[in-house]
């Protein structure tokens, strides 16, 4: 059974943007795009600045597929796999995240 | 001793060094032991551009020798050493110096010296000549004191050399024995309108003076005396009536010379001894010598082939010049007198417009034979062509120098042109070379000017270069893709427009009418940018907070551990001993590490997000604002003491840059622009190597413009001088958002002015002459910018809905803990990666 965290309110969010929030010691990156009523979650950590970032990359798309540019050297990651697009050796990682009754939850479990 | 031969060449001017250059790529390499002889204190230098030490360039930046260049070839060369005689039977040439060397073979590159007519008094102090840098130095140094310059001759050489004792502040006189200006170059017609045109600009011509005498005036050092019985009186005299050949070593050694001098040559450039060429200005070749540098370099192309053993010959060069002299374009092409018999002759002259025009053509009305344009050069790309190249003329030859009322253009398509017209002639290079450099890759201007040199020269072939790439573009079908992205089909500078014309507000805006899918980094940002330069809206606004890159999106500078670093603003690198207190003791509370920047301010590193508010509290507590040095945008007016201060200073420097630097604070522009100002011609602020520089001179300032440091230094262009504030500020607004309306992505003023066509002369036609009718349109655009100036950080520290922003996390008010400092020289550094293992594994334990 997925287990769903609470994070916090849709109010919390950026539009068209990230934040961060701290789930069980694992820094979220989440993104929403309110005009597509989506919202992803990925690890904040970018592994090639090896510091926890990610939340502050513009987002976007490519070819259509949504992704976030790392702020600092600006690798561009896949929102909804968490692969590079730059360095196909490079994933990282993704979770399942919803918007229920105007709240944000995640799910760490796979 | 190797069995190599030994070549000695003999002055290192702009031939010389250009005939070593070529030797030294050819497969001659190996067979010579090159030695050369180089009578001035430089290494060859580009005389060409001599003019352009006074607008600041030095000896290096003209210099013509790439660095190690003689070392790497290994050339042996004697520097302010002279060849002084050539003992032929025994082949050996000795110098000044008492050198003594065993030659095989001998290039004479002598060059030319200025002709002095032996009027009385020629001799006398302050009567100087135009050649060389020493020369330069030498009027530099005798403008300071001097009021009333006066140029002897009213050639090509003489304008130029009265437009830059105009520069330097003097009250100009032009001197011309023959009845017009440019005698060899103009017809009456075009030398009237000339004549006019100089005069506009502040200069006396007078012409149809024979000077008789000079002797000691009474209101200036010098009085000229004219047979028509008038007088002059000037502080300096330059001679410029034309070049002698340096024949004199020729001479000596029993060379065969002219019947006026100069070292006569066959179509191989060998003199009347076989193994002794000349070539360049000091050579006469069938009668005629050649003052300019191109024929020179294809002499020095035949003797490297030559001595190839290769069939090359030199058989006359094109003396046609185009030039812009004060702003003036006058051009001659071919035949411009009409000495071809039955030539046929077709004037156009506009009084209002102040052009002249004349083609001279064939009796059948099929070949172009020369031209002259005075006014308006626009033509002469196209004119040379035809007559270079034999081109058959349109039915109305006339077309081509009527104006154009229509949008029909009358110019010859690039296309029309066969391989072998040459396209530069400064380094030879065709059509064809251009075209096989396309196909093999070079589609931008910057990389076949890499590729071919061409353009590189004096710069008169720009535009059909950039018709040949065009063209040859178009023809093979490559699309040269200008969108900035995928998301929009358009370059930045039609978004621009868009937002300007349709009064767009918002990236969705735009996005949903011209664009597609959800945008990414690239296009948000320079939406952003666009936005916020054309607009100034806050940037952190709710539409505007997704284009922001996380430097502007927290308003300071993300460092590579995702801290950021913060810098207020101190104008003109001015502060005060409390505001320079309060930031030192704002930084030791917030343990930020300390840096002095080379924008003359302070910058502190190592500050978290969630610390970023309270610490701009309390620099706006102490009186800063925002410095803007996370955006693309205005960053510093960087200044020397200047006259306040200084004792060698001409102006207020300080004054002036904390002045720019409050009035353009906050603008936003398509990368970050930096100023420097200088009190005075020492420079000190480094103002030419900034995207607006400004010297301080007797009188007034000095612009440069699209200057660089960083990765690709570039040397500001002299852009307007002896400025009063108010005209300087007037430029300085137009230049700037001309350049944010019309700049690529993330392109600098540098490479903005690198890519422009028509360049630095464009640019001034655009902001001084107001060709485009912009002036007003730019200027309040502006005025808009500095009337809604606004201090992001005050506003974002005023409002709470914004200050949620400044959390790591949203549902923890825990920092990020893999931020790690250690000590270093006293302050605080990020931690490496090890370090920061260590310090987890403390911190668990
Ligand atoms: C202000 C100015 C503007 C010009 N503008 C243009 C232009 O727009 N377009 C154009 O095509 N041309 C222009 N020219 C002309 C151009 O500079 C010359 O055509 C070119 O420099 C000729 O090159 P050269 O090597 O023959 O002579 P130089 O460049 O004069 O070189 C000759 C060198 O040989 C040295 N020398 C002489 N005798 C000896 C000796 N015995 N031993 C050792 N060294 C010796 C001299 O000191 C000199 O350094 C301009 C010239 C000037 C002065
Ligand atoms: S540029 Fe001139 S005025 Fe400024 S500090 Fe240097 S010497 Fe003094
Ligand atoms: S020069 Fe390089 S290392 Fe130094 S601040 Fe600039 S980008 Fe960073």
């Amino acid at each position: 059974m997925t287990q769903w965290i609470d994070i916090g309110s849709v109010d919390d969010l950026q539009a068209d943007s990230g934040v961060c929030a701290l789930v069980e010691n694992t820094q979220v990156a989440i993104f929403y795009m309110p005009k597509e009523n989506a919202v992803y979650a990925v690890n904040n950590y970018d592994p090639f600045s090896k510091v926890q970032v990610l939340s502050r990359g513009l987002i976007g798309d490519i070819k259509g597929v949504p992704m976030v540019a790392s702020p600092i050297y600006k690798q561009h990651f896949n929102l909804e796999t968490g692969e590079c697009f730059e360095d196909e050796t490079v994933c990282i990682d993704t979770y399942a995240v919803r918007i229920e009754n105007g709240r944000v939850e995640v799910s760490l479990a796979e | 001793m190797s069995n190599k031969q030994i070549l000695v060449v003999i002055g290192n001017g702009m031939v010389g060094q250009n005939f070593l250059t070529s030797l030294m790529v050819s497969s001659l390499k190996e067979t010579y032991e090159v030695i050369t002889f180089c009578e001035e204190s430089q290494v060859a230098y580009d005389r060409v551009h001599l003019t352009e030490f006074f607008s600041g360039k030095t000896a290096q930046d003209l210099s013509l020798v790439e660095e190690d260049f003689f070392e790497d070839n290994n050339i042996t060369i004697h520097i302010g050493d002279k060849a002084v005689a050539i003992d032929r039977a025994r082949k050996l040439v000795t110098s000044e110096k008492g050198i003594t060397i065993a030659y095989d073979k001998i290039v004479l590159a002598t060059g030319s010296y200025p002709f002095v007519p032996p009027i009385p008094g020629h001799k006398r102090e302050q009567c100087l000549v135009y050649r060389t840098i020493e020369d330069l130095e030498e009027i530099t140094a005798l403008a300071k004191k001097s009021k009333v310059g006066a140029v002897i001759g009213g050639g090509l050489l003489g304008l130029e050399a009265a437009k830059a004792l105009k520069d330097l502040g003097l009250k100009t006189h032009i001197v011309q024995f023959a009845p017009r200006l440019m005698a060899v170059q103009m017809d009456e017609g075009g030398g009237a309108m000339l004549e006019k045109k100089i005069e506009d600009l502040g200069i006396s011509v007078h012409t149809s003076k024979n000077t008789k005498n000079i002797s000691e005036g009474e209101t200036c050092f010098h009085k000229m005396s004219f047979a028509d019985g008038g007088e002059l009186e000037a502080d300096i005299i330059l001679f410029s009536a034309g070049i002698r050949p340096r024949d004199e070593l020729a001479s000596s050694s029993g060379l065969a010379l002219g019947a006026r001098g100069g070292i006569q040559i066959n179509n191989q450039c060998l003199t009347s001894d076989p193994d002794i060429f000349a070539i360049g200005e000091c050579a006469i070749w069938n009668g005629a010598i050649f003052g300019l540098v191109a024929p020179g370099y294809a002499m020095a192309r035949t003797v490297v082939n030559v001595l190839e053993g290769g069939d090359a010959e030199f058989t006359g060069a094109d003396m046609s010049t185009k030039l812009k002299l004060m702003g003036v374009d006058v051009a001659s092409i071919g035949d411009a007198h009409a000495r071809t018999k039955d030539a046929l002759i077709y004037t156009y002259q506009n009084g209002a417009d102040e052009v002249y025009k004349r083609l001279v053509v064939s009796a059948d009305k099929k070949q172009l034979l020369g031209a002259v344009l005075v006014g308006d050069a626009s033509g002469y790309g196209t004119l040379l062509q035809y007559c270079l190249n034999s081109i058959e003329l349109p039915e109305n030859p006339d077309s081509l120098i009527l104006p154009s009322r229509s949008d029909e253009s009358v110019g010859l398509g690039v296309d029309a042109l066969p391989n072998s017209a040459q396209i530069c002639s400064c380094h030879d290079v065709t059509k064809g070379k251009i075209c096989s450099a396309v196909e093999s890759g070079c589609i931008t201007i910057e990389a076949l000017k890499g590729e071919t040199k061409a353009a590189t020269g004096c710069g008169g072939c720009s535009a059909l270069l950039k018709s040949v790439l065009n063209s040859e573009l178009e023809k093979s079908g490559i699309e040269v893709n200008t969108d900035i992205c995928e998301h929009f089909a358009h370059t930045r500078q039609d978004l621009y427009n868009l937002v300007m014309i349709e009064e767009i507000k918002t990236f969705d805006e735009l996005l949903e009418h011209h664009g597609q899918g959800r945008g990414c980094e690239i296009c948000r940002q320079a939406v952003g940018s666009i936005l916020a330069s054309y607009w100034n809206e806050y940037v952190l606004e709710k539409n505007h907070l997704s284009l922001q890159d996380t430097n502007d999106t927290f308003l300071a500078n993300m460092q590579k551990d995702g801290t950021y670093s913060v810098v207020p603003r101190m104008a003109g690198g001015e502060v005060t001993p409390d505001g320079l207190i309060a930031v030192g003791q704002i930084a030791k509370k917030y343990q930020l590490y300390t840096k002095i920047t080379g924008g003359q301010r302070v910058d502190l590193f190592g500050a978290r997000v969630d610390q970023l508010p309270p610490i701009w509290k309390e620099l706006i507590d102490a009186g800063f604002e925002s410095g803007h040095a996370y955006g693309k945008s205005l960053r510093t007016v960087k200044s020397c003491v200047g006259s306040t201060w200084c004792r060698f200073g001409v102006d207020d420097s300080v004054g002036l840059a904390v002045e720019l630097e409050n009035r353009y604070k906050g603008l936003r522009a398509p990368h970050k622009i930096k100023f420097g100002v200088s009190g005075c011609t020492r420079e000190c602020a480094e103002a030419q190597g900034k995207d607006i520089g400004i010297i301080a001179t007797e009188g007034g300032w000095n612009l440069y413009v699209c200057g660089n440091g960083g990765m690709k230094p570039r040397h500001a262009d002299l852009f307007a001088t002896n400025l009063d504030k108010e005209t300087l500020i007037k430029y300085i607004d137009r230049v700037l958002i001309f350049y944010v309306r019309t700049a690529e992505r993330l392109q600098r003023t540098s490479v903005w002015m690198e890519n422009m066509e028509g360049g630095l002369d464009y640019l001034k036609s655009v902001v001084i002459e107001d060709k485009l009718n912009l002036s007003t349109s730019l200027e309040s655009q502006m005025q808009h910018v500095i009337d809604t100036y606004r201090c992001e950080w005050k506003t974002t520290i005023a409002s709470e809905e914004k200050l949620k922003r400044f959390r790591h996390f949203i549902n923890s008010d825990k920092t990020d803990e893999n931020i790690v400092f250690v000590e270093e020289r006293g302050q605080i550094r990020p931690a490496d990666e090890d370090e920061r293992q260590h310090f987890k594994l403390v911190e668990e334990a």
